[in-house]
């Protein structure tokens, strides 16, 4: 089965399945009410939005000039910089770097692009012991599930459900309590965090100005991961960069506001390297993957580059109607929501991934929210116009042929509009059967009735 | 050529075709509006006693426990006070001038983390106190770096961490901090900086709030 089918098929169950509509619709209600409060804090939204999009376009279209400063100043603190490719080249040298330390355990906190690049399917492959330990991550590995939301990872699950899943996985009591189901994870995760060999970040922001990355976290997993392993692996996109450290002062309160609907969340972090010369912990060795993965392919497209300012927030997944309804995993992608539907057929193939183009009602919720004004639901559109003009819809193009052909000729037309209104009731009787010609209509929707009589009709016959 | 040429070319060869920015059409050669972050943040009132009341509002909102002393010695007695309500046997510290006018009201031994230390220890330890470079009055977050605070792990590993902080170190806002930042460190910035606004949280299970996901569980902020 293809993508496309298979999203179709997930979409169509997802849609009625009235508890996970129920779960997603109390979260995201929760959600929505902090996201507004935190935006009203803001002097004024949209002047925000636009610096955030000024900002990042600055950083976004003088890629080249930002890198080489980031990385120059990375290097120069003792920090090892890998530039990689492709995904497959990210895991290779990750691995060698786990080989290389002789590594048994590592501990990993968020990070959506090593799901992008299936990481610890690899580390795990390779013998190694991975343990994500974001409590949502942890959960949904626990489940060998990908994360649900790219916020949210464990969105989509009941405290009844995690419950019943660490008396299985982890031998715990069964509670209802939130805060007892956290703190069973806290103890089995504190043990991982100090006997660790290697910590694995991924980064929200890349600071050129003065060689740093920047973690947005709730937990202190993040900040636990970068402070106890002797050797710590931080995995970004190229196009994670800002230019200066100050841009942080928008940038983090931003992420807070739109991701969570905080003011600011728990820890923002900036790491400038390794353990310094008379610093008294930290990682003694730091590694930096800057990873390309088809990135400068969708930088290549000037209409669609605004898609690499994405911060990752989730908004745009939050206010969705597509995804509020089919859910983050029917998806099948790592980056889900409008913006995974944009960016995903530019990293894995238009082909395969045009239905995702086709999977929005075009209401642009998206673009309205989103923070550094990714012009989303056009990008949908254009996904839609090129992967037509890659590869055209040929019983498509033939129907409106057709149409065109019959519309232009009124005989013809006054002929198709008799037919249609003999043949409905015919429709009526077998509709949703497998003899229903517009079952793929039908199966959702009613076929309005036609008219019993044309404007066209009514116009002539009106004296 | 390696993969880092490589990548730069892809790069560079992109960006010869220009992108316009959002927001502002057919304005793609001068594409900023020349604003400041300050500009749009929330507002923070201009006097101190107004900036210390809102710090103390946002910390309460946290969850974080901010008490404003007049003299040391009341400082010490909250410090034994906390000590005495939480049994501490072991806390972790470090040097540091408030610190070591501080600490030894405790009457316990300090595990010291400005120094290579052993993390079990510290793991083993019922607080850390530290000191930090600036308290934010725009969103009640503590300013610290691995070299104001004793380390990267001292302020998120025990469960209880106490900050002490002077009335001086408060700032207004986010852009304040990162300009503190930059007169402080420019020349040689610490290996860490982070911003710590209220206790380790989580919402991921029901996006229902629980405190003390892995750092601390408790947050208090003693301000001379």
């Amino acid at each position: 089965m293809n993508f496309a089918s298979q999203f179709r098929k997930q979409a169509r169950v997802m849609a009625g399945d009235l508890r996970h509509r129920q779960i997603i619709r109390t979260a995201l209600g929760h959600y929505e009410i902090a996201r507004d409060q935190g935006q009203a804090a803001f002097q004024d939204w949209s002047g925000t939005r636009q610096l955030a999009a000024e900002t990042k376009w600055e950083a976004v279209n003088h890629l080249d000039k930002y890198l080489e400063e980031f990385v120059a100043k990375l290097e120069a603190r003792g920090t090892k910089v890998h530039w990689v490719s492709t995904g497959a080249q990210a895991r290779e040298i990750i691995l060698q770097i786990v080989r290389d330390k002789k590594a048994r355990s590592i501990i990993k906190s968020k990070a959506m692009t090593a799901e992008e690049i299936h990481l610890n399917d690899a580390l795990e492959k390779a013998g190694l012991q991975v343990v994500e330990n974001d409590l949502g991550e942890f959960i949904v590995q626990l489940r060998h599930e990908a994360p649900y939301h790219i916020v949210f990872p464990s969105m989509h699950l009941t405290r009844a459900e995690i419950s019943g899943l660490f008396q299985r996985e982890l031998g715990s009591a069964p509670t209802n309590d939130p805060e007892e189901l956290t703190m069973i994870a806290r103890r089995v995760l504190r043990k991982k965090y100090l006997s660790a060999d290697i910590g694995i970040t991924g980064a929200n922001f890349a600071i050129a100005e003065t060689g740093m990355i920047s973690i947005t976290e709730n937990e202190g997993n993040a900040r636990l991961t970068a402070a106890l392993p002797k050797t710590m692996i931080s995995l970004l996109g190229i196009e994670k960069v800002l230019p200066k450290l100050a841009d942080l002062a928008l940038f983090l309160p931003m992420l807070a506001t739109m991701g969570t609907g905080q003011a600011l969340t728990c820890y923002n972090t900036m790491y400038g390297g390794p353990r310094q010369p008379g610093e008294s912990d930290g990682p003694e060795e730091w590694h930096v993957v800057l990873l390309d993965n088809h990135r400068t392919e969708l930088l290549a497209d000037a209409g669609q580059r605004d898609a690499l300012h994405c911060i990752r927030c989730g908004a745009c997944l939050n206010v969705c109607p597509i995804f509020r309804n089919v859910g983050g995993h029917t998806y099948g992608t790592t980056y889900s929501g409008p913006i995974g539907s944009v960016i995903t057929p530019h990293l894995r193939g238009l082909q395969d991934w045009k239905h995702l183009s086709h999977a929005s009602s075009l209401c642009g919720a998206c673009t309205e929210t989103c923070p550094v004004k990714i012009d989303l639901h056009h990008h949908l559109l254009e996904n839609r116009r090129n992967a037509a003009k890659g590869k055209p819809a040929f019983f498509e193009r033939l129907a409106y042929k057709i149409f065109g052909f019959v519309a232009n000729k009124p005989a013809l037309w006054s002929l198709a509009k008799a037919f249609g209104r003999a043949a409905q009731p015919l429709q009526n009787a077998v509709k949703g059967t497998a003899l229903d010609p517009v079952k793929a209509w039908t199966r959702t929707r009613d076929l309005p009735p036609l008219a019993r009589e044309s404007f066209k009709d009514w116009w002539r016959n009106r004296k | 050529m390696n993969e880092r040429e490589k990548i730069l070319s892809r790069v560079r060869e992109a960006l010869k075709t220009q992108a316009t920015l959002p927001g502002l059409p057919g304005h793609a050669s001068t594409p900023t509006t020349g604003s400041t972050p300050r500009q749009w943040l929330p507002e923070v009132p201009d006097s101190f006693d107004a900036q210390i009341a809102l710090f103390a509002r946002n910390a309460a909102g946290l969850k974080a426990d901010f008490q404003l002393f007049n003299s040391t010695g009341e400082m010490c007695q909250a410090l034994e006070q906390l000590r005495d309500a939480e049994g501490w046997k072991r806390v972790a510290g470090h040097a540091g001038d408030l610190a070591n006018a501080i600490c030894p009201a405790l009457n316990l031994p300090l595990f010291r983390t400005d120094r290579v230390y052993d993390v079990h220890e510290l793991e083993a330890c019922d607080a850390g106190i530290s000191e930090c470079d600036a308290l934010i009055a725009q969103t009640g977050s503590v300013l610290v770096t691995n070299r104001s605070a004793g380390g990267r792990a001292l302020s998120v590993l025990p469960p209880h961490h106490v900050v002490l902080a002077r009335r001086e170190q408060l700032v207004a806002d986010l852009p304040a901090a990162f300009e503190l930042l930059q007169q402080k460190y420019a020349a040689n910035y610490p290996s860490m900086i982070s911003f710590i606004t209220g206790p380790s949280r989580t919402g991921d299970i029901e996006r229902i709030l629980v405190l003390g996901a892995h750092g601390p569980k408790k947050l208090t902020i003693f301000c001379l």
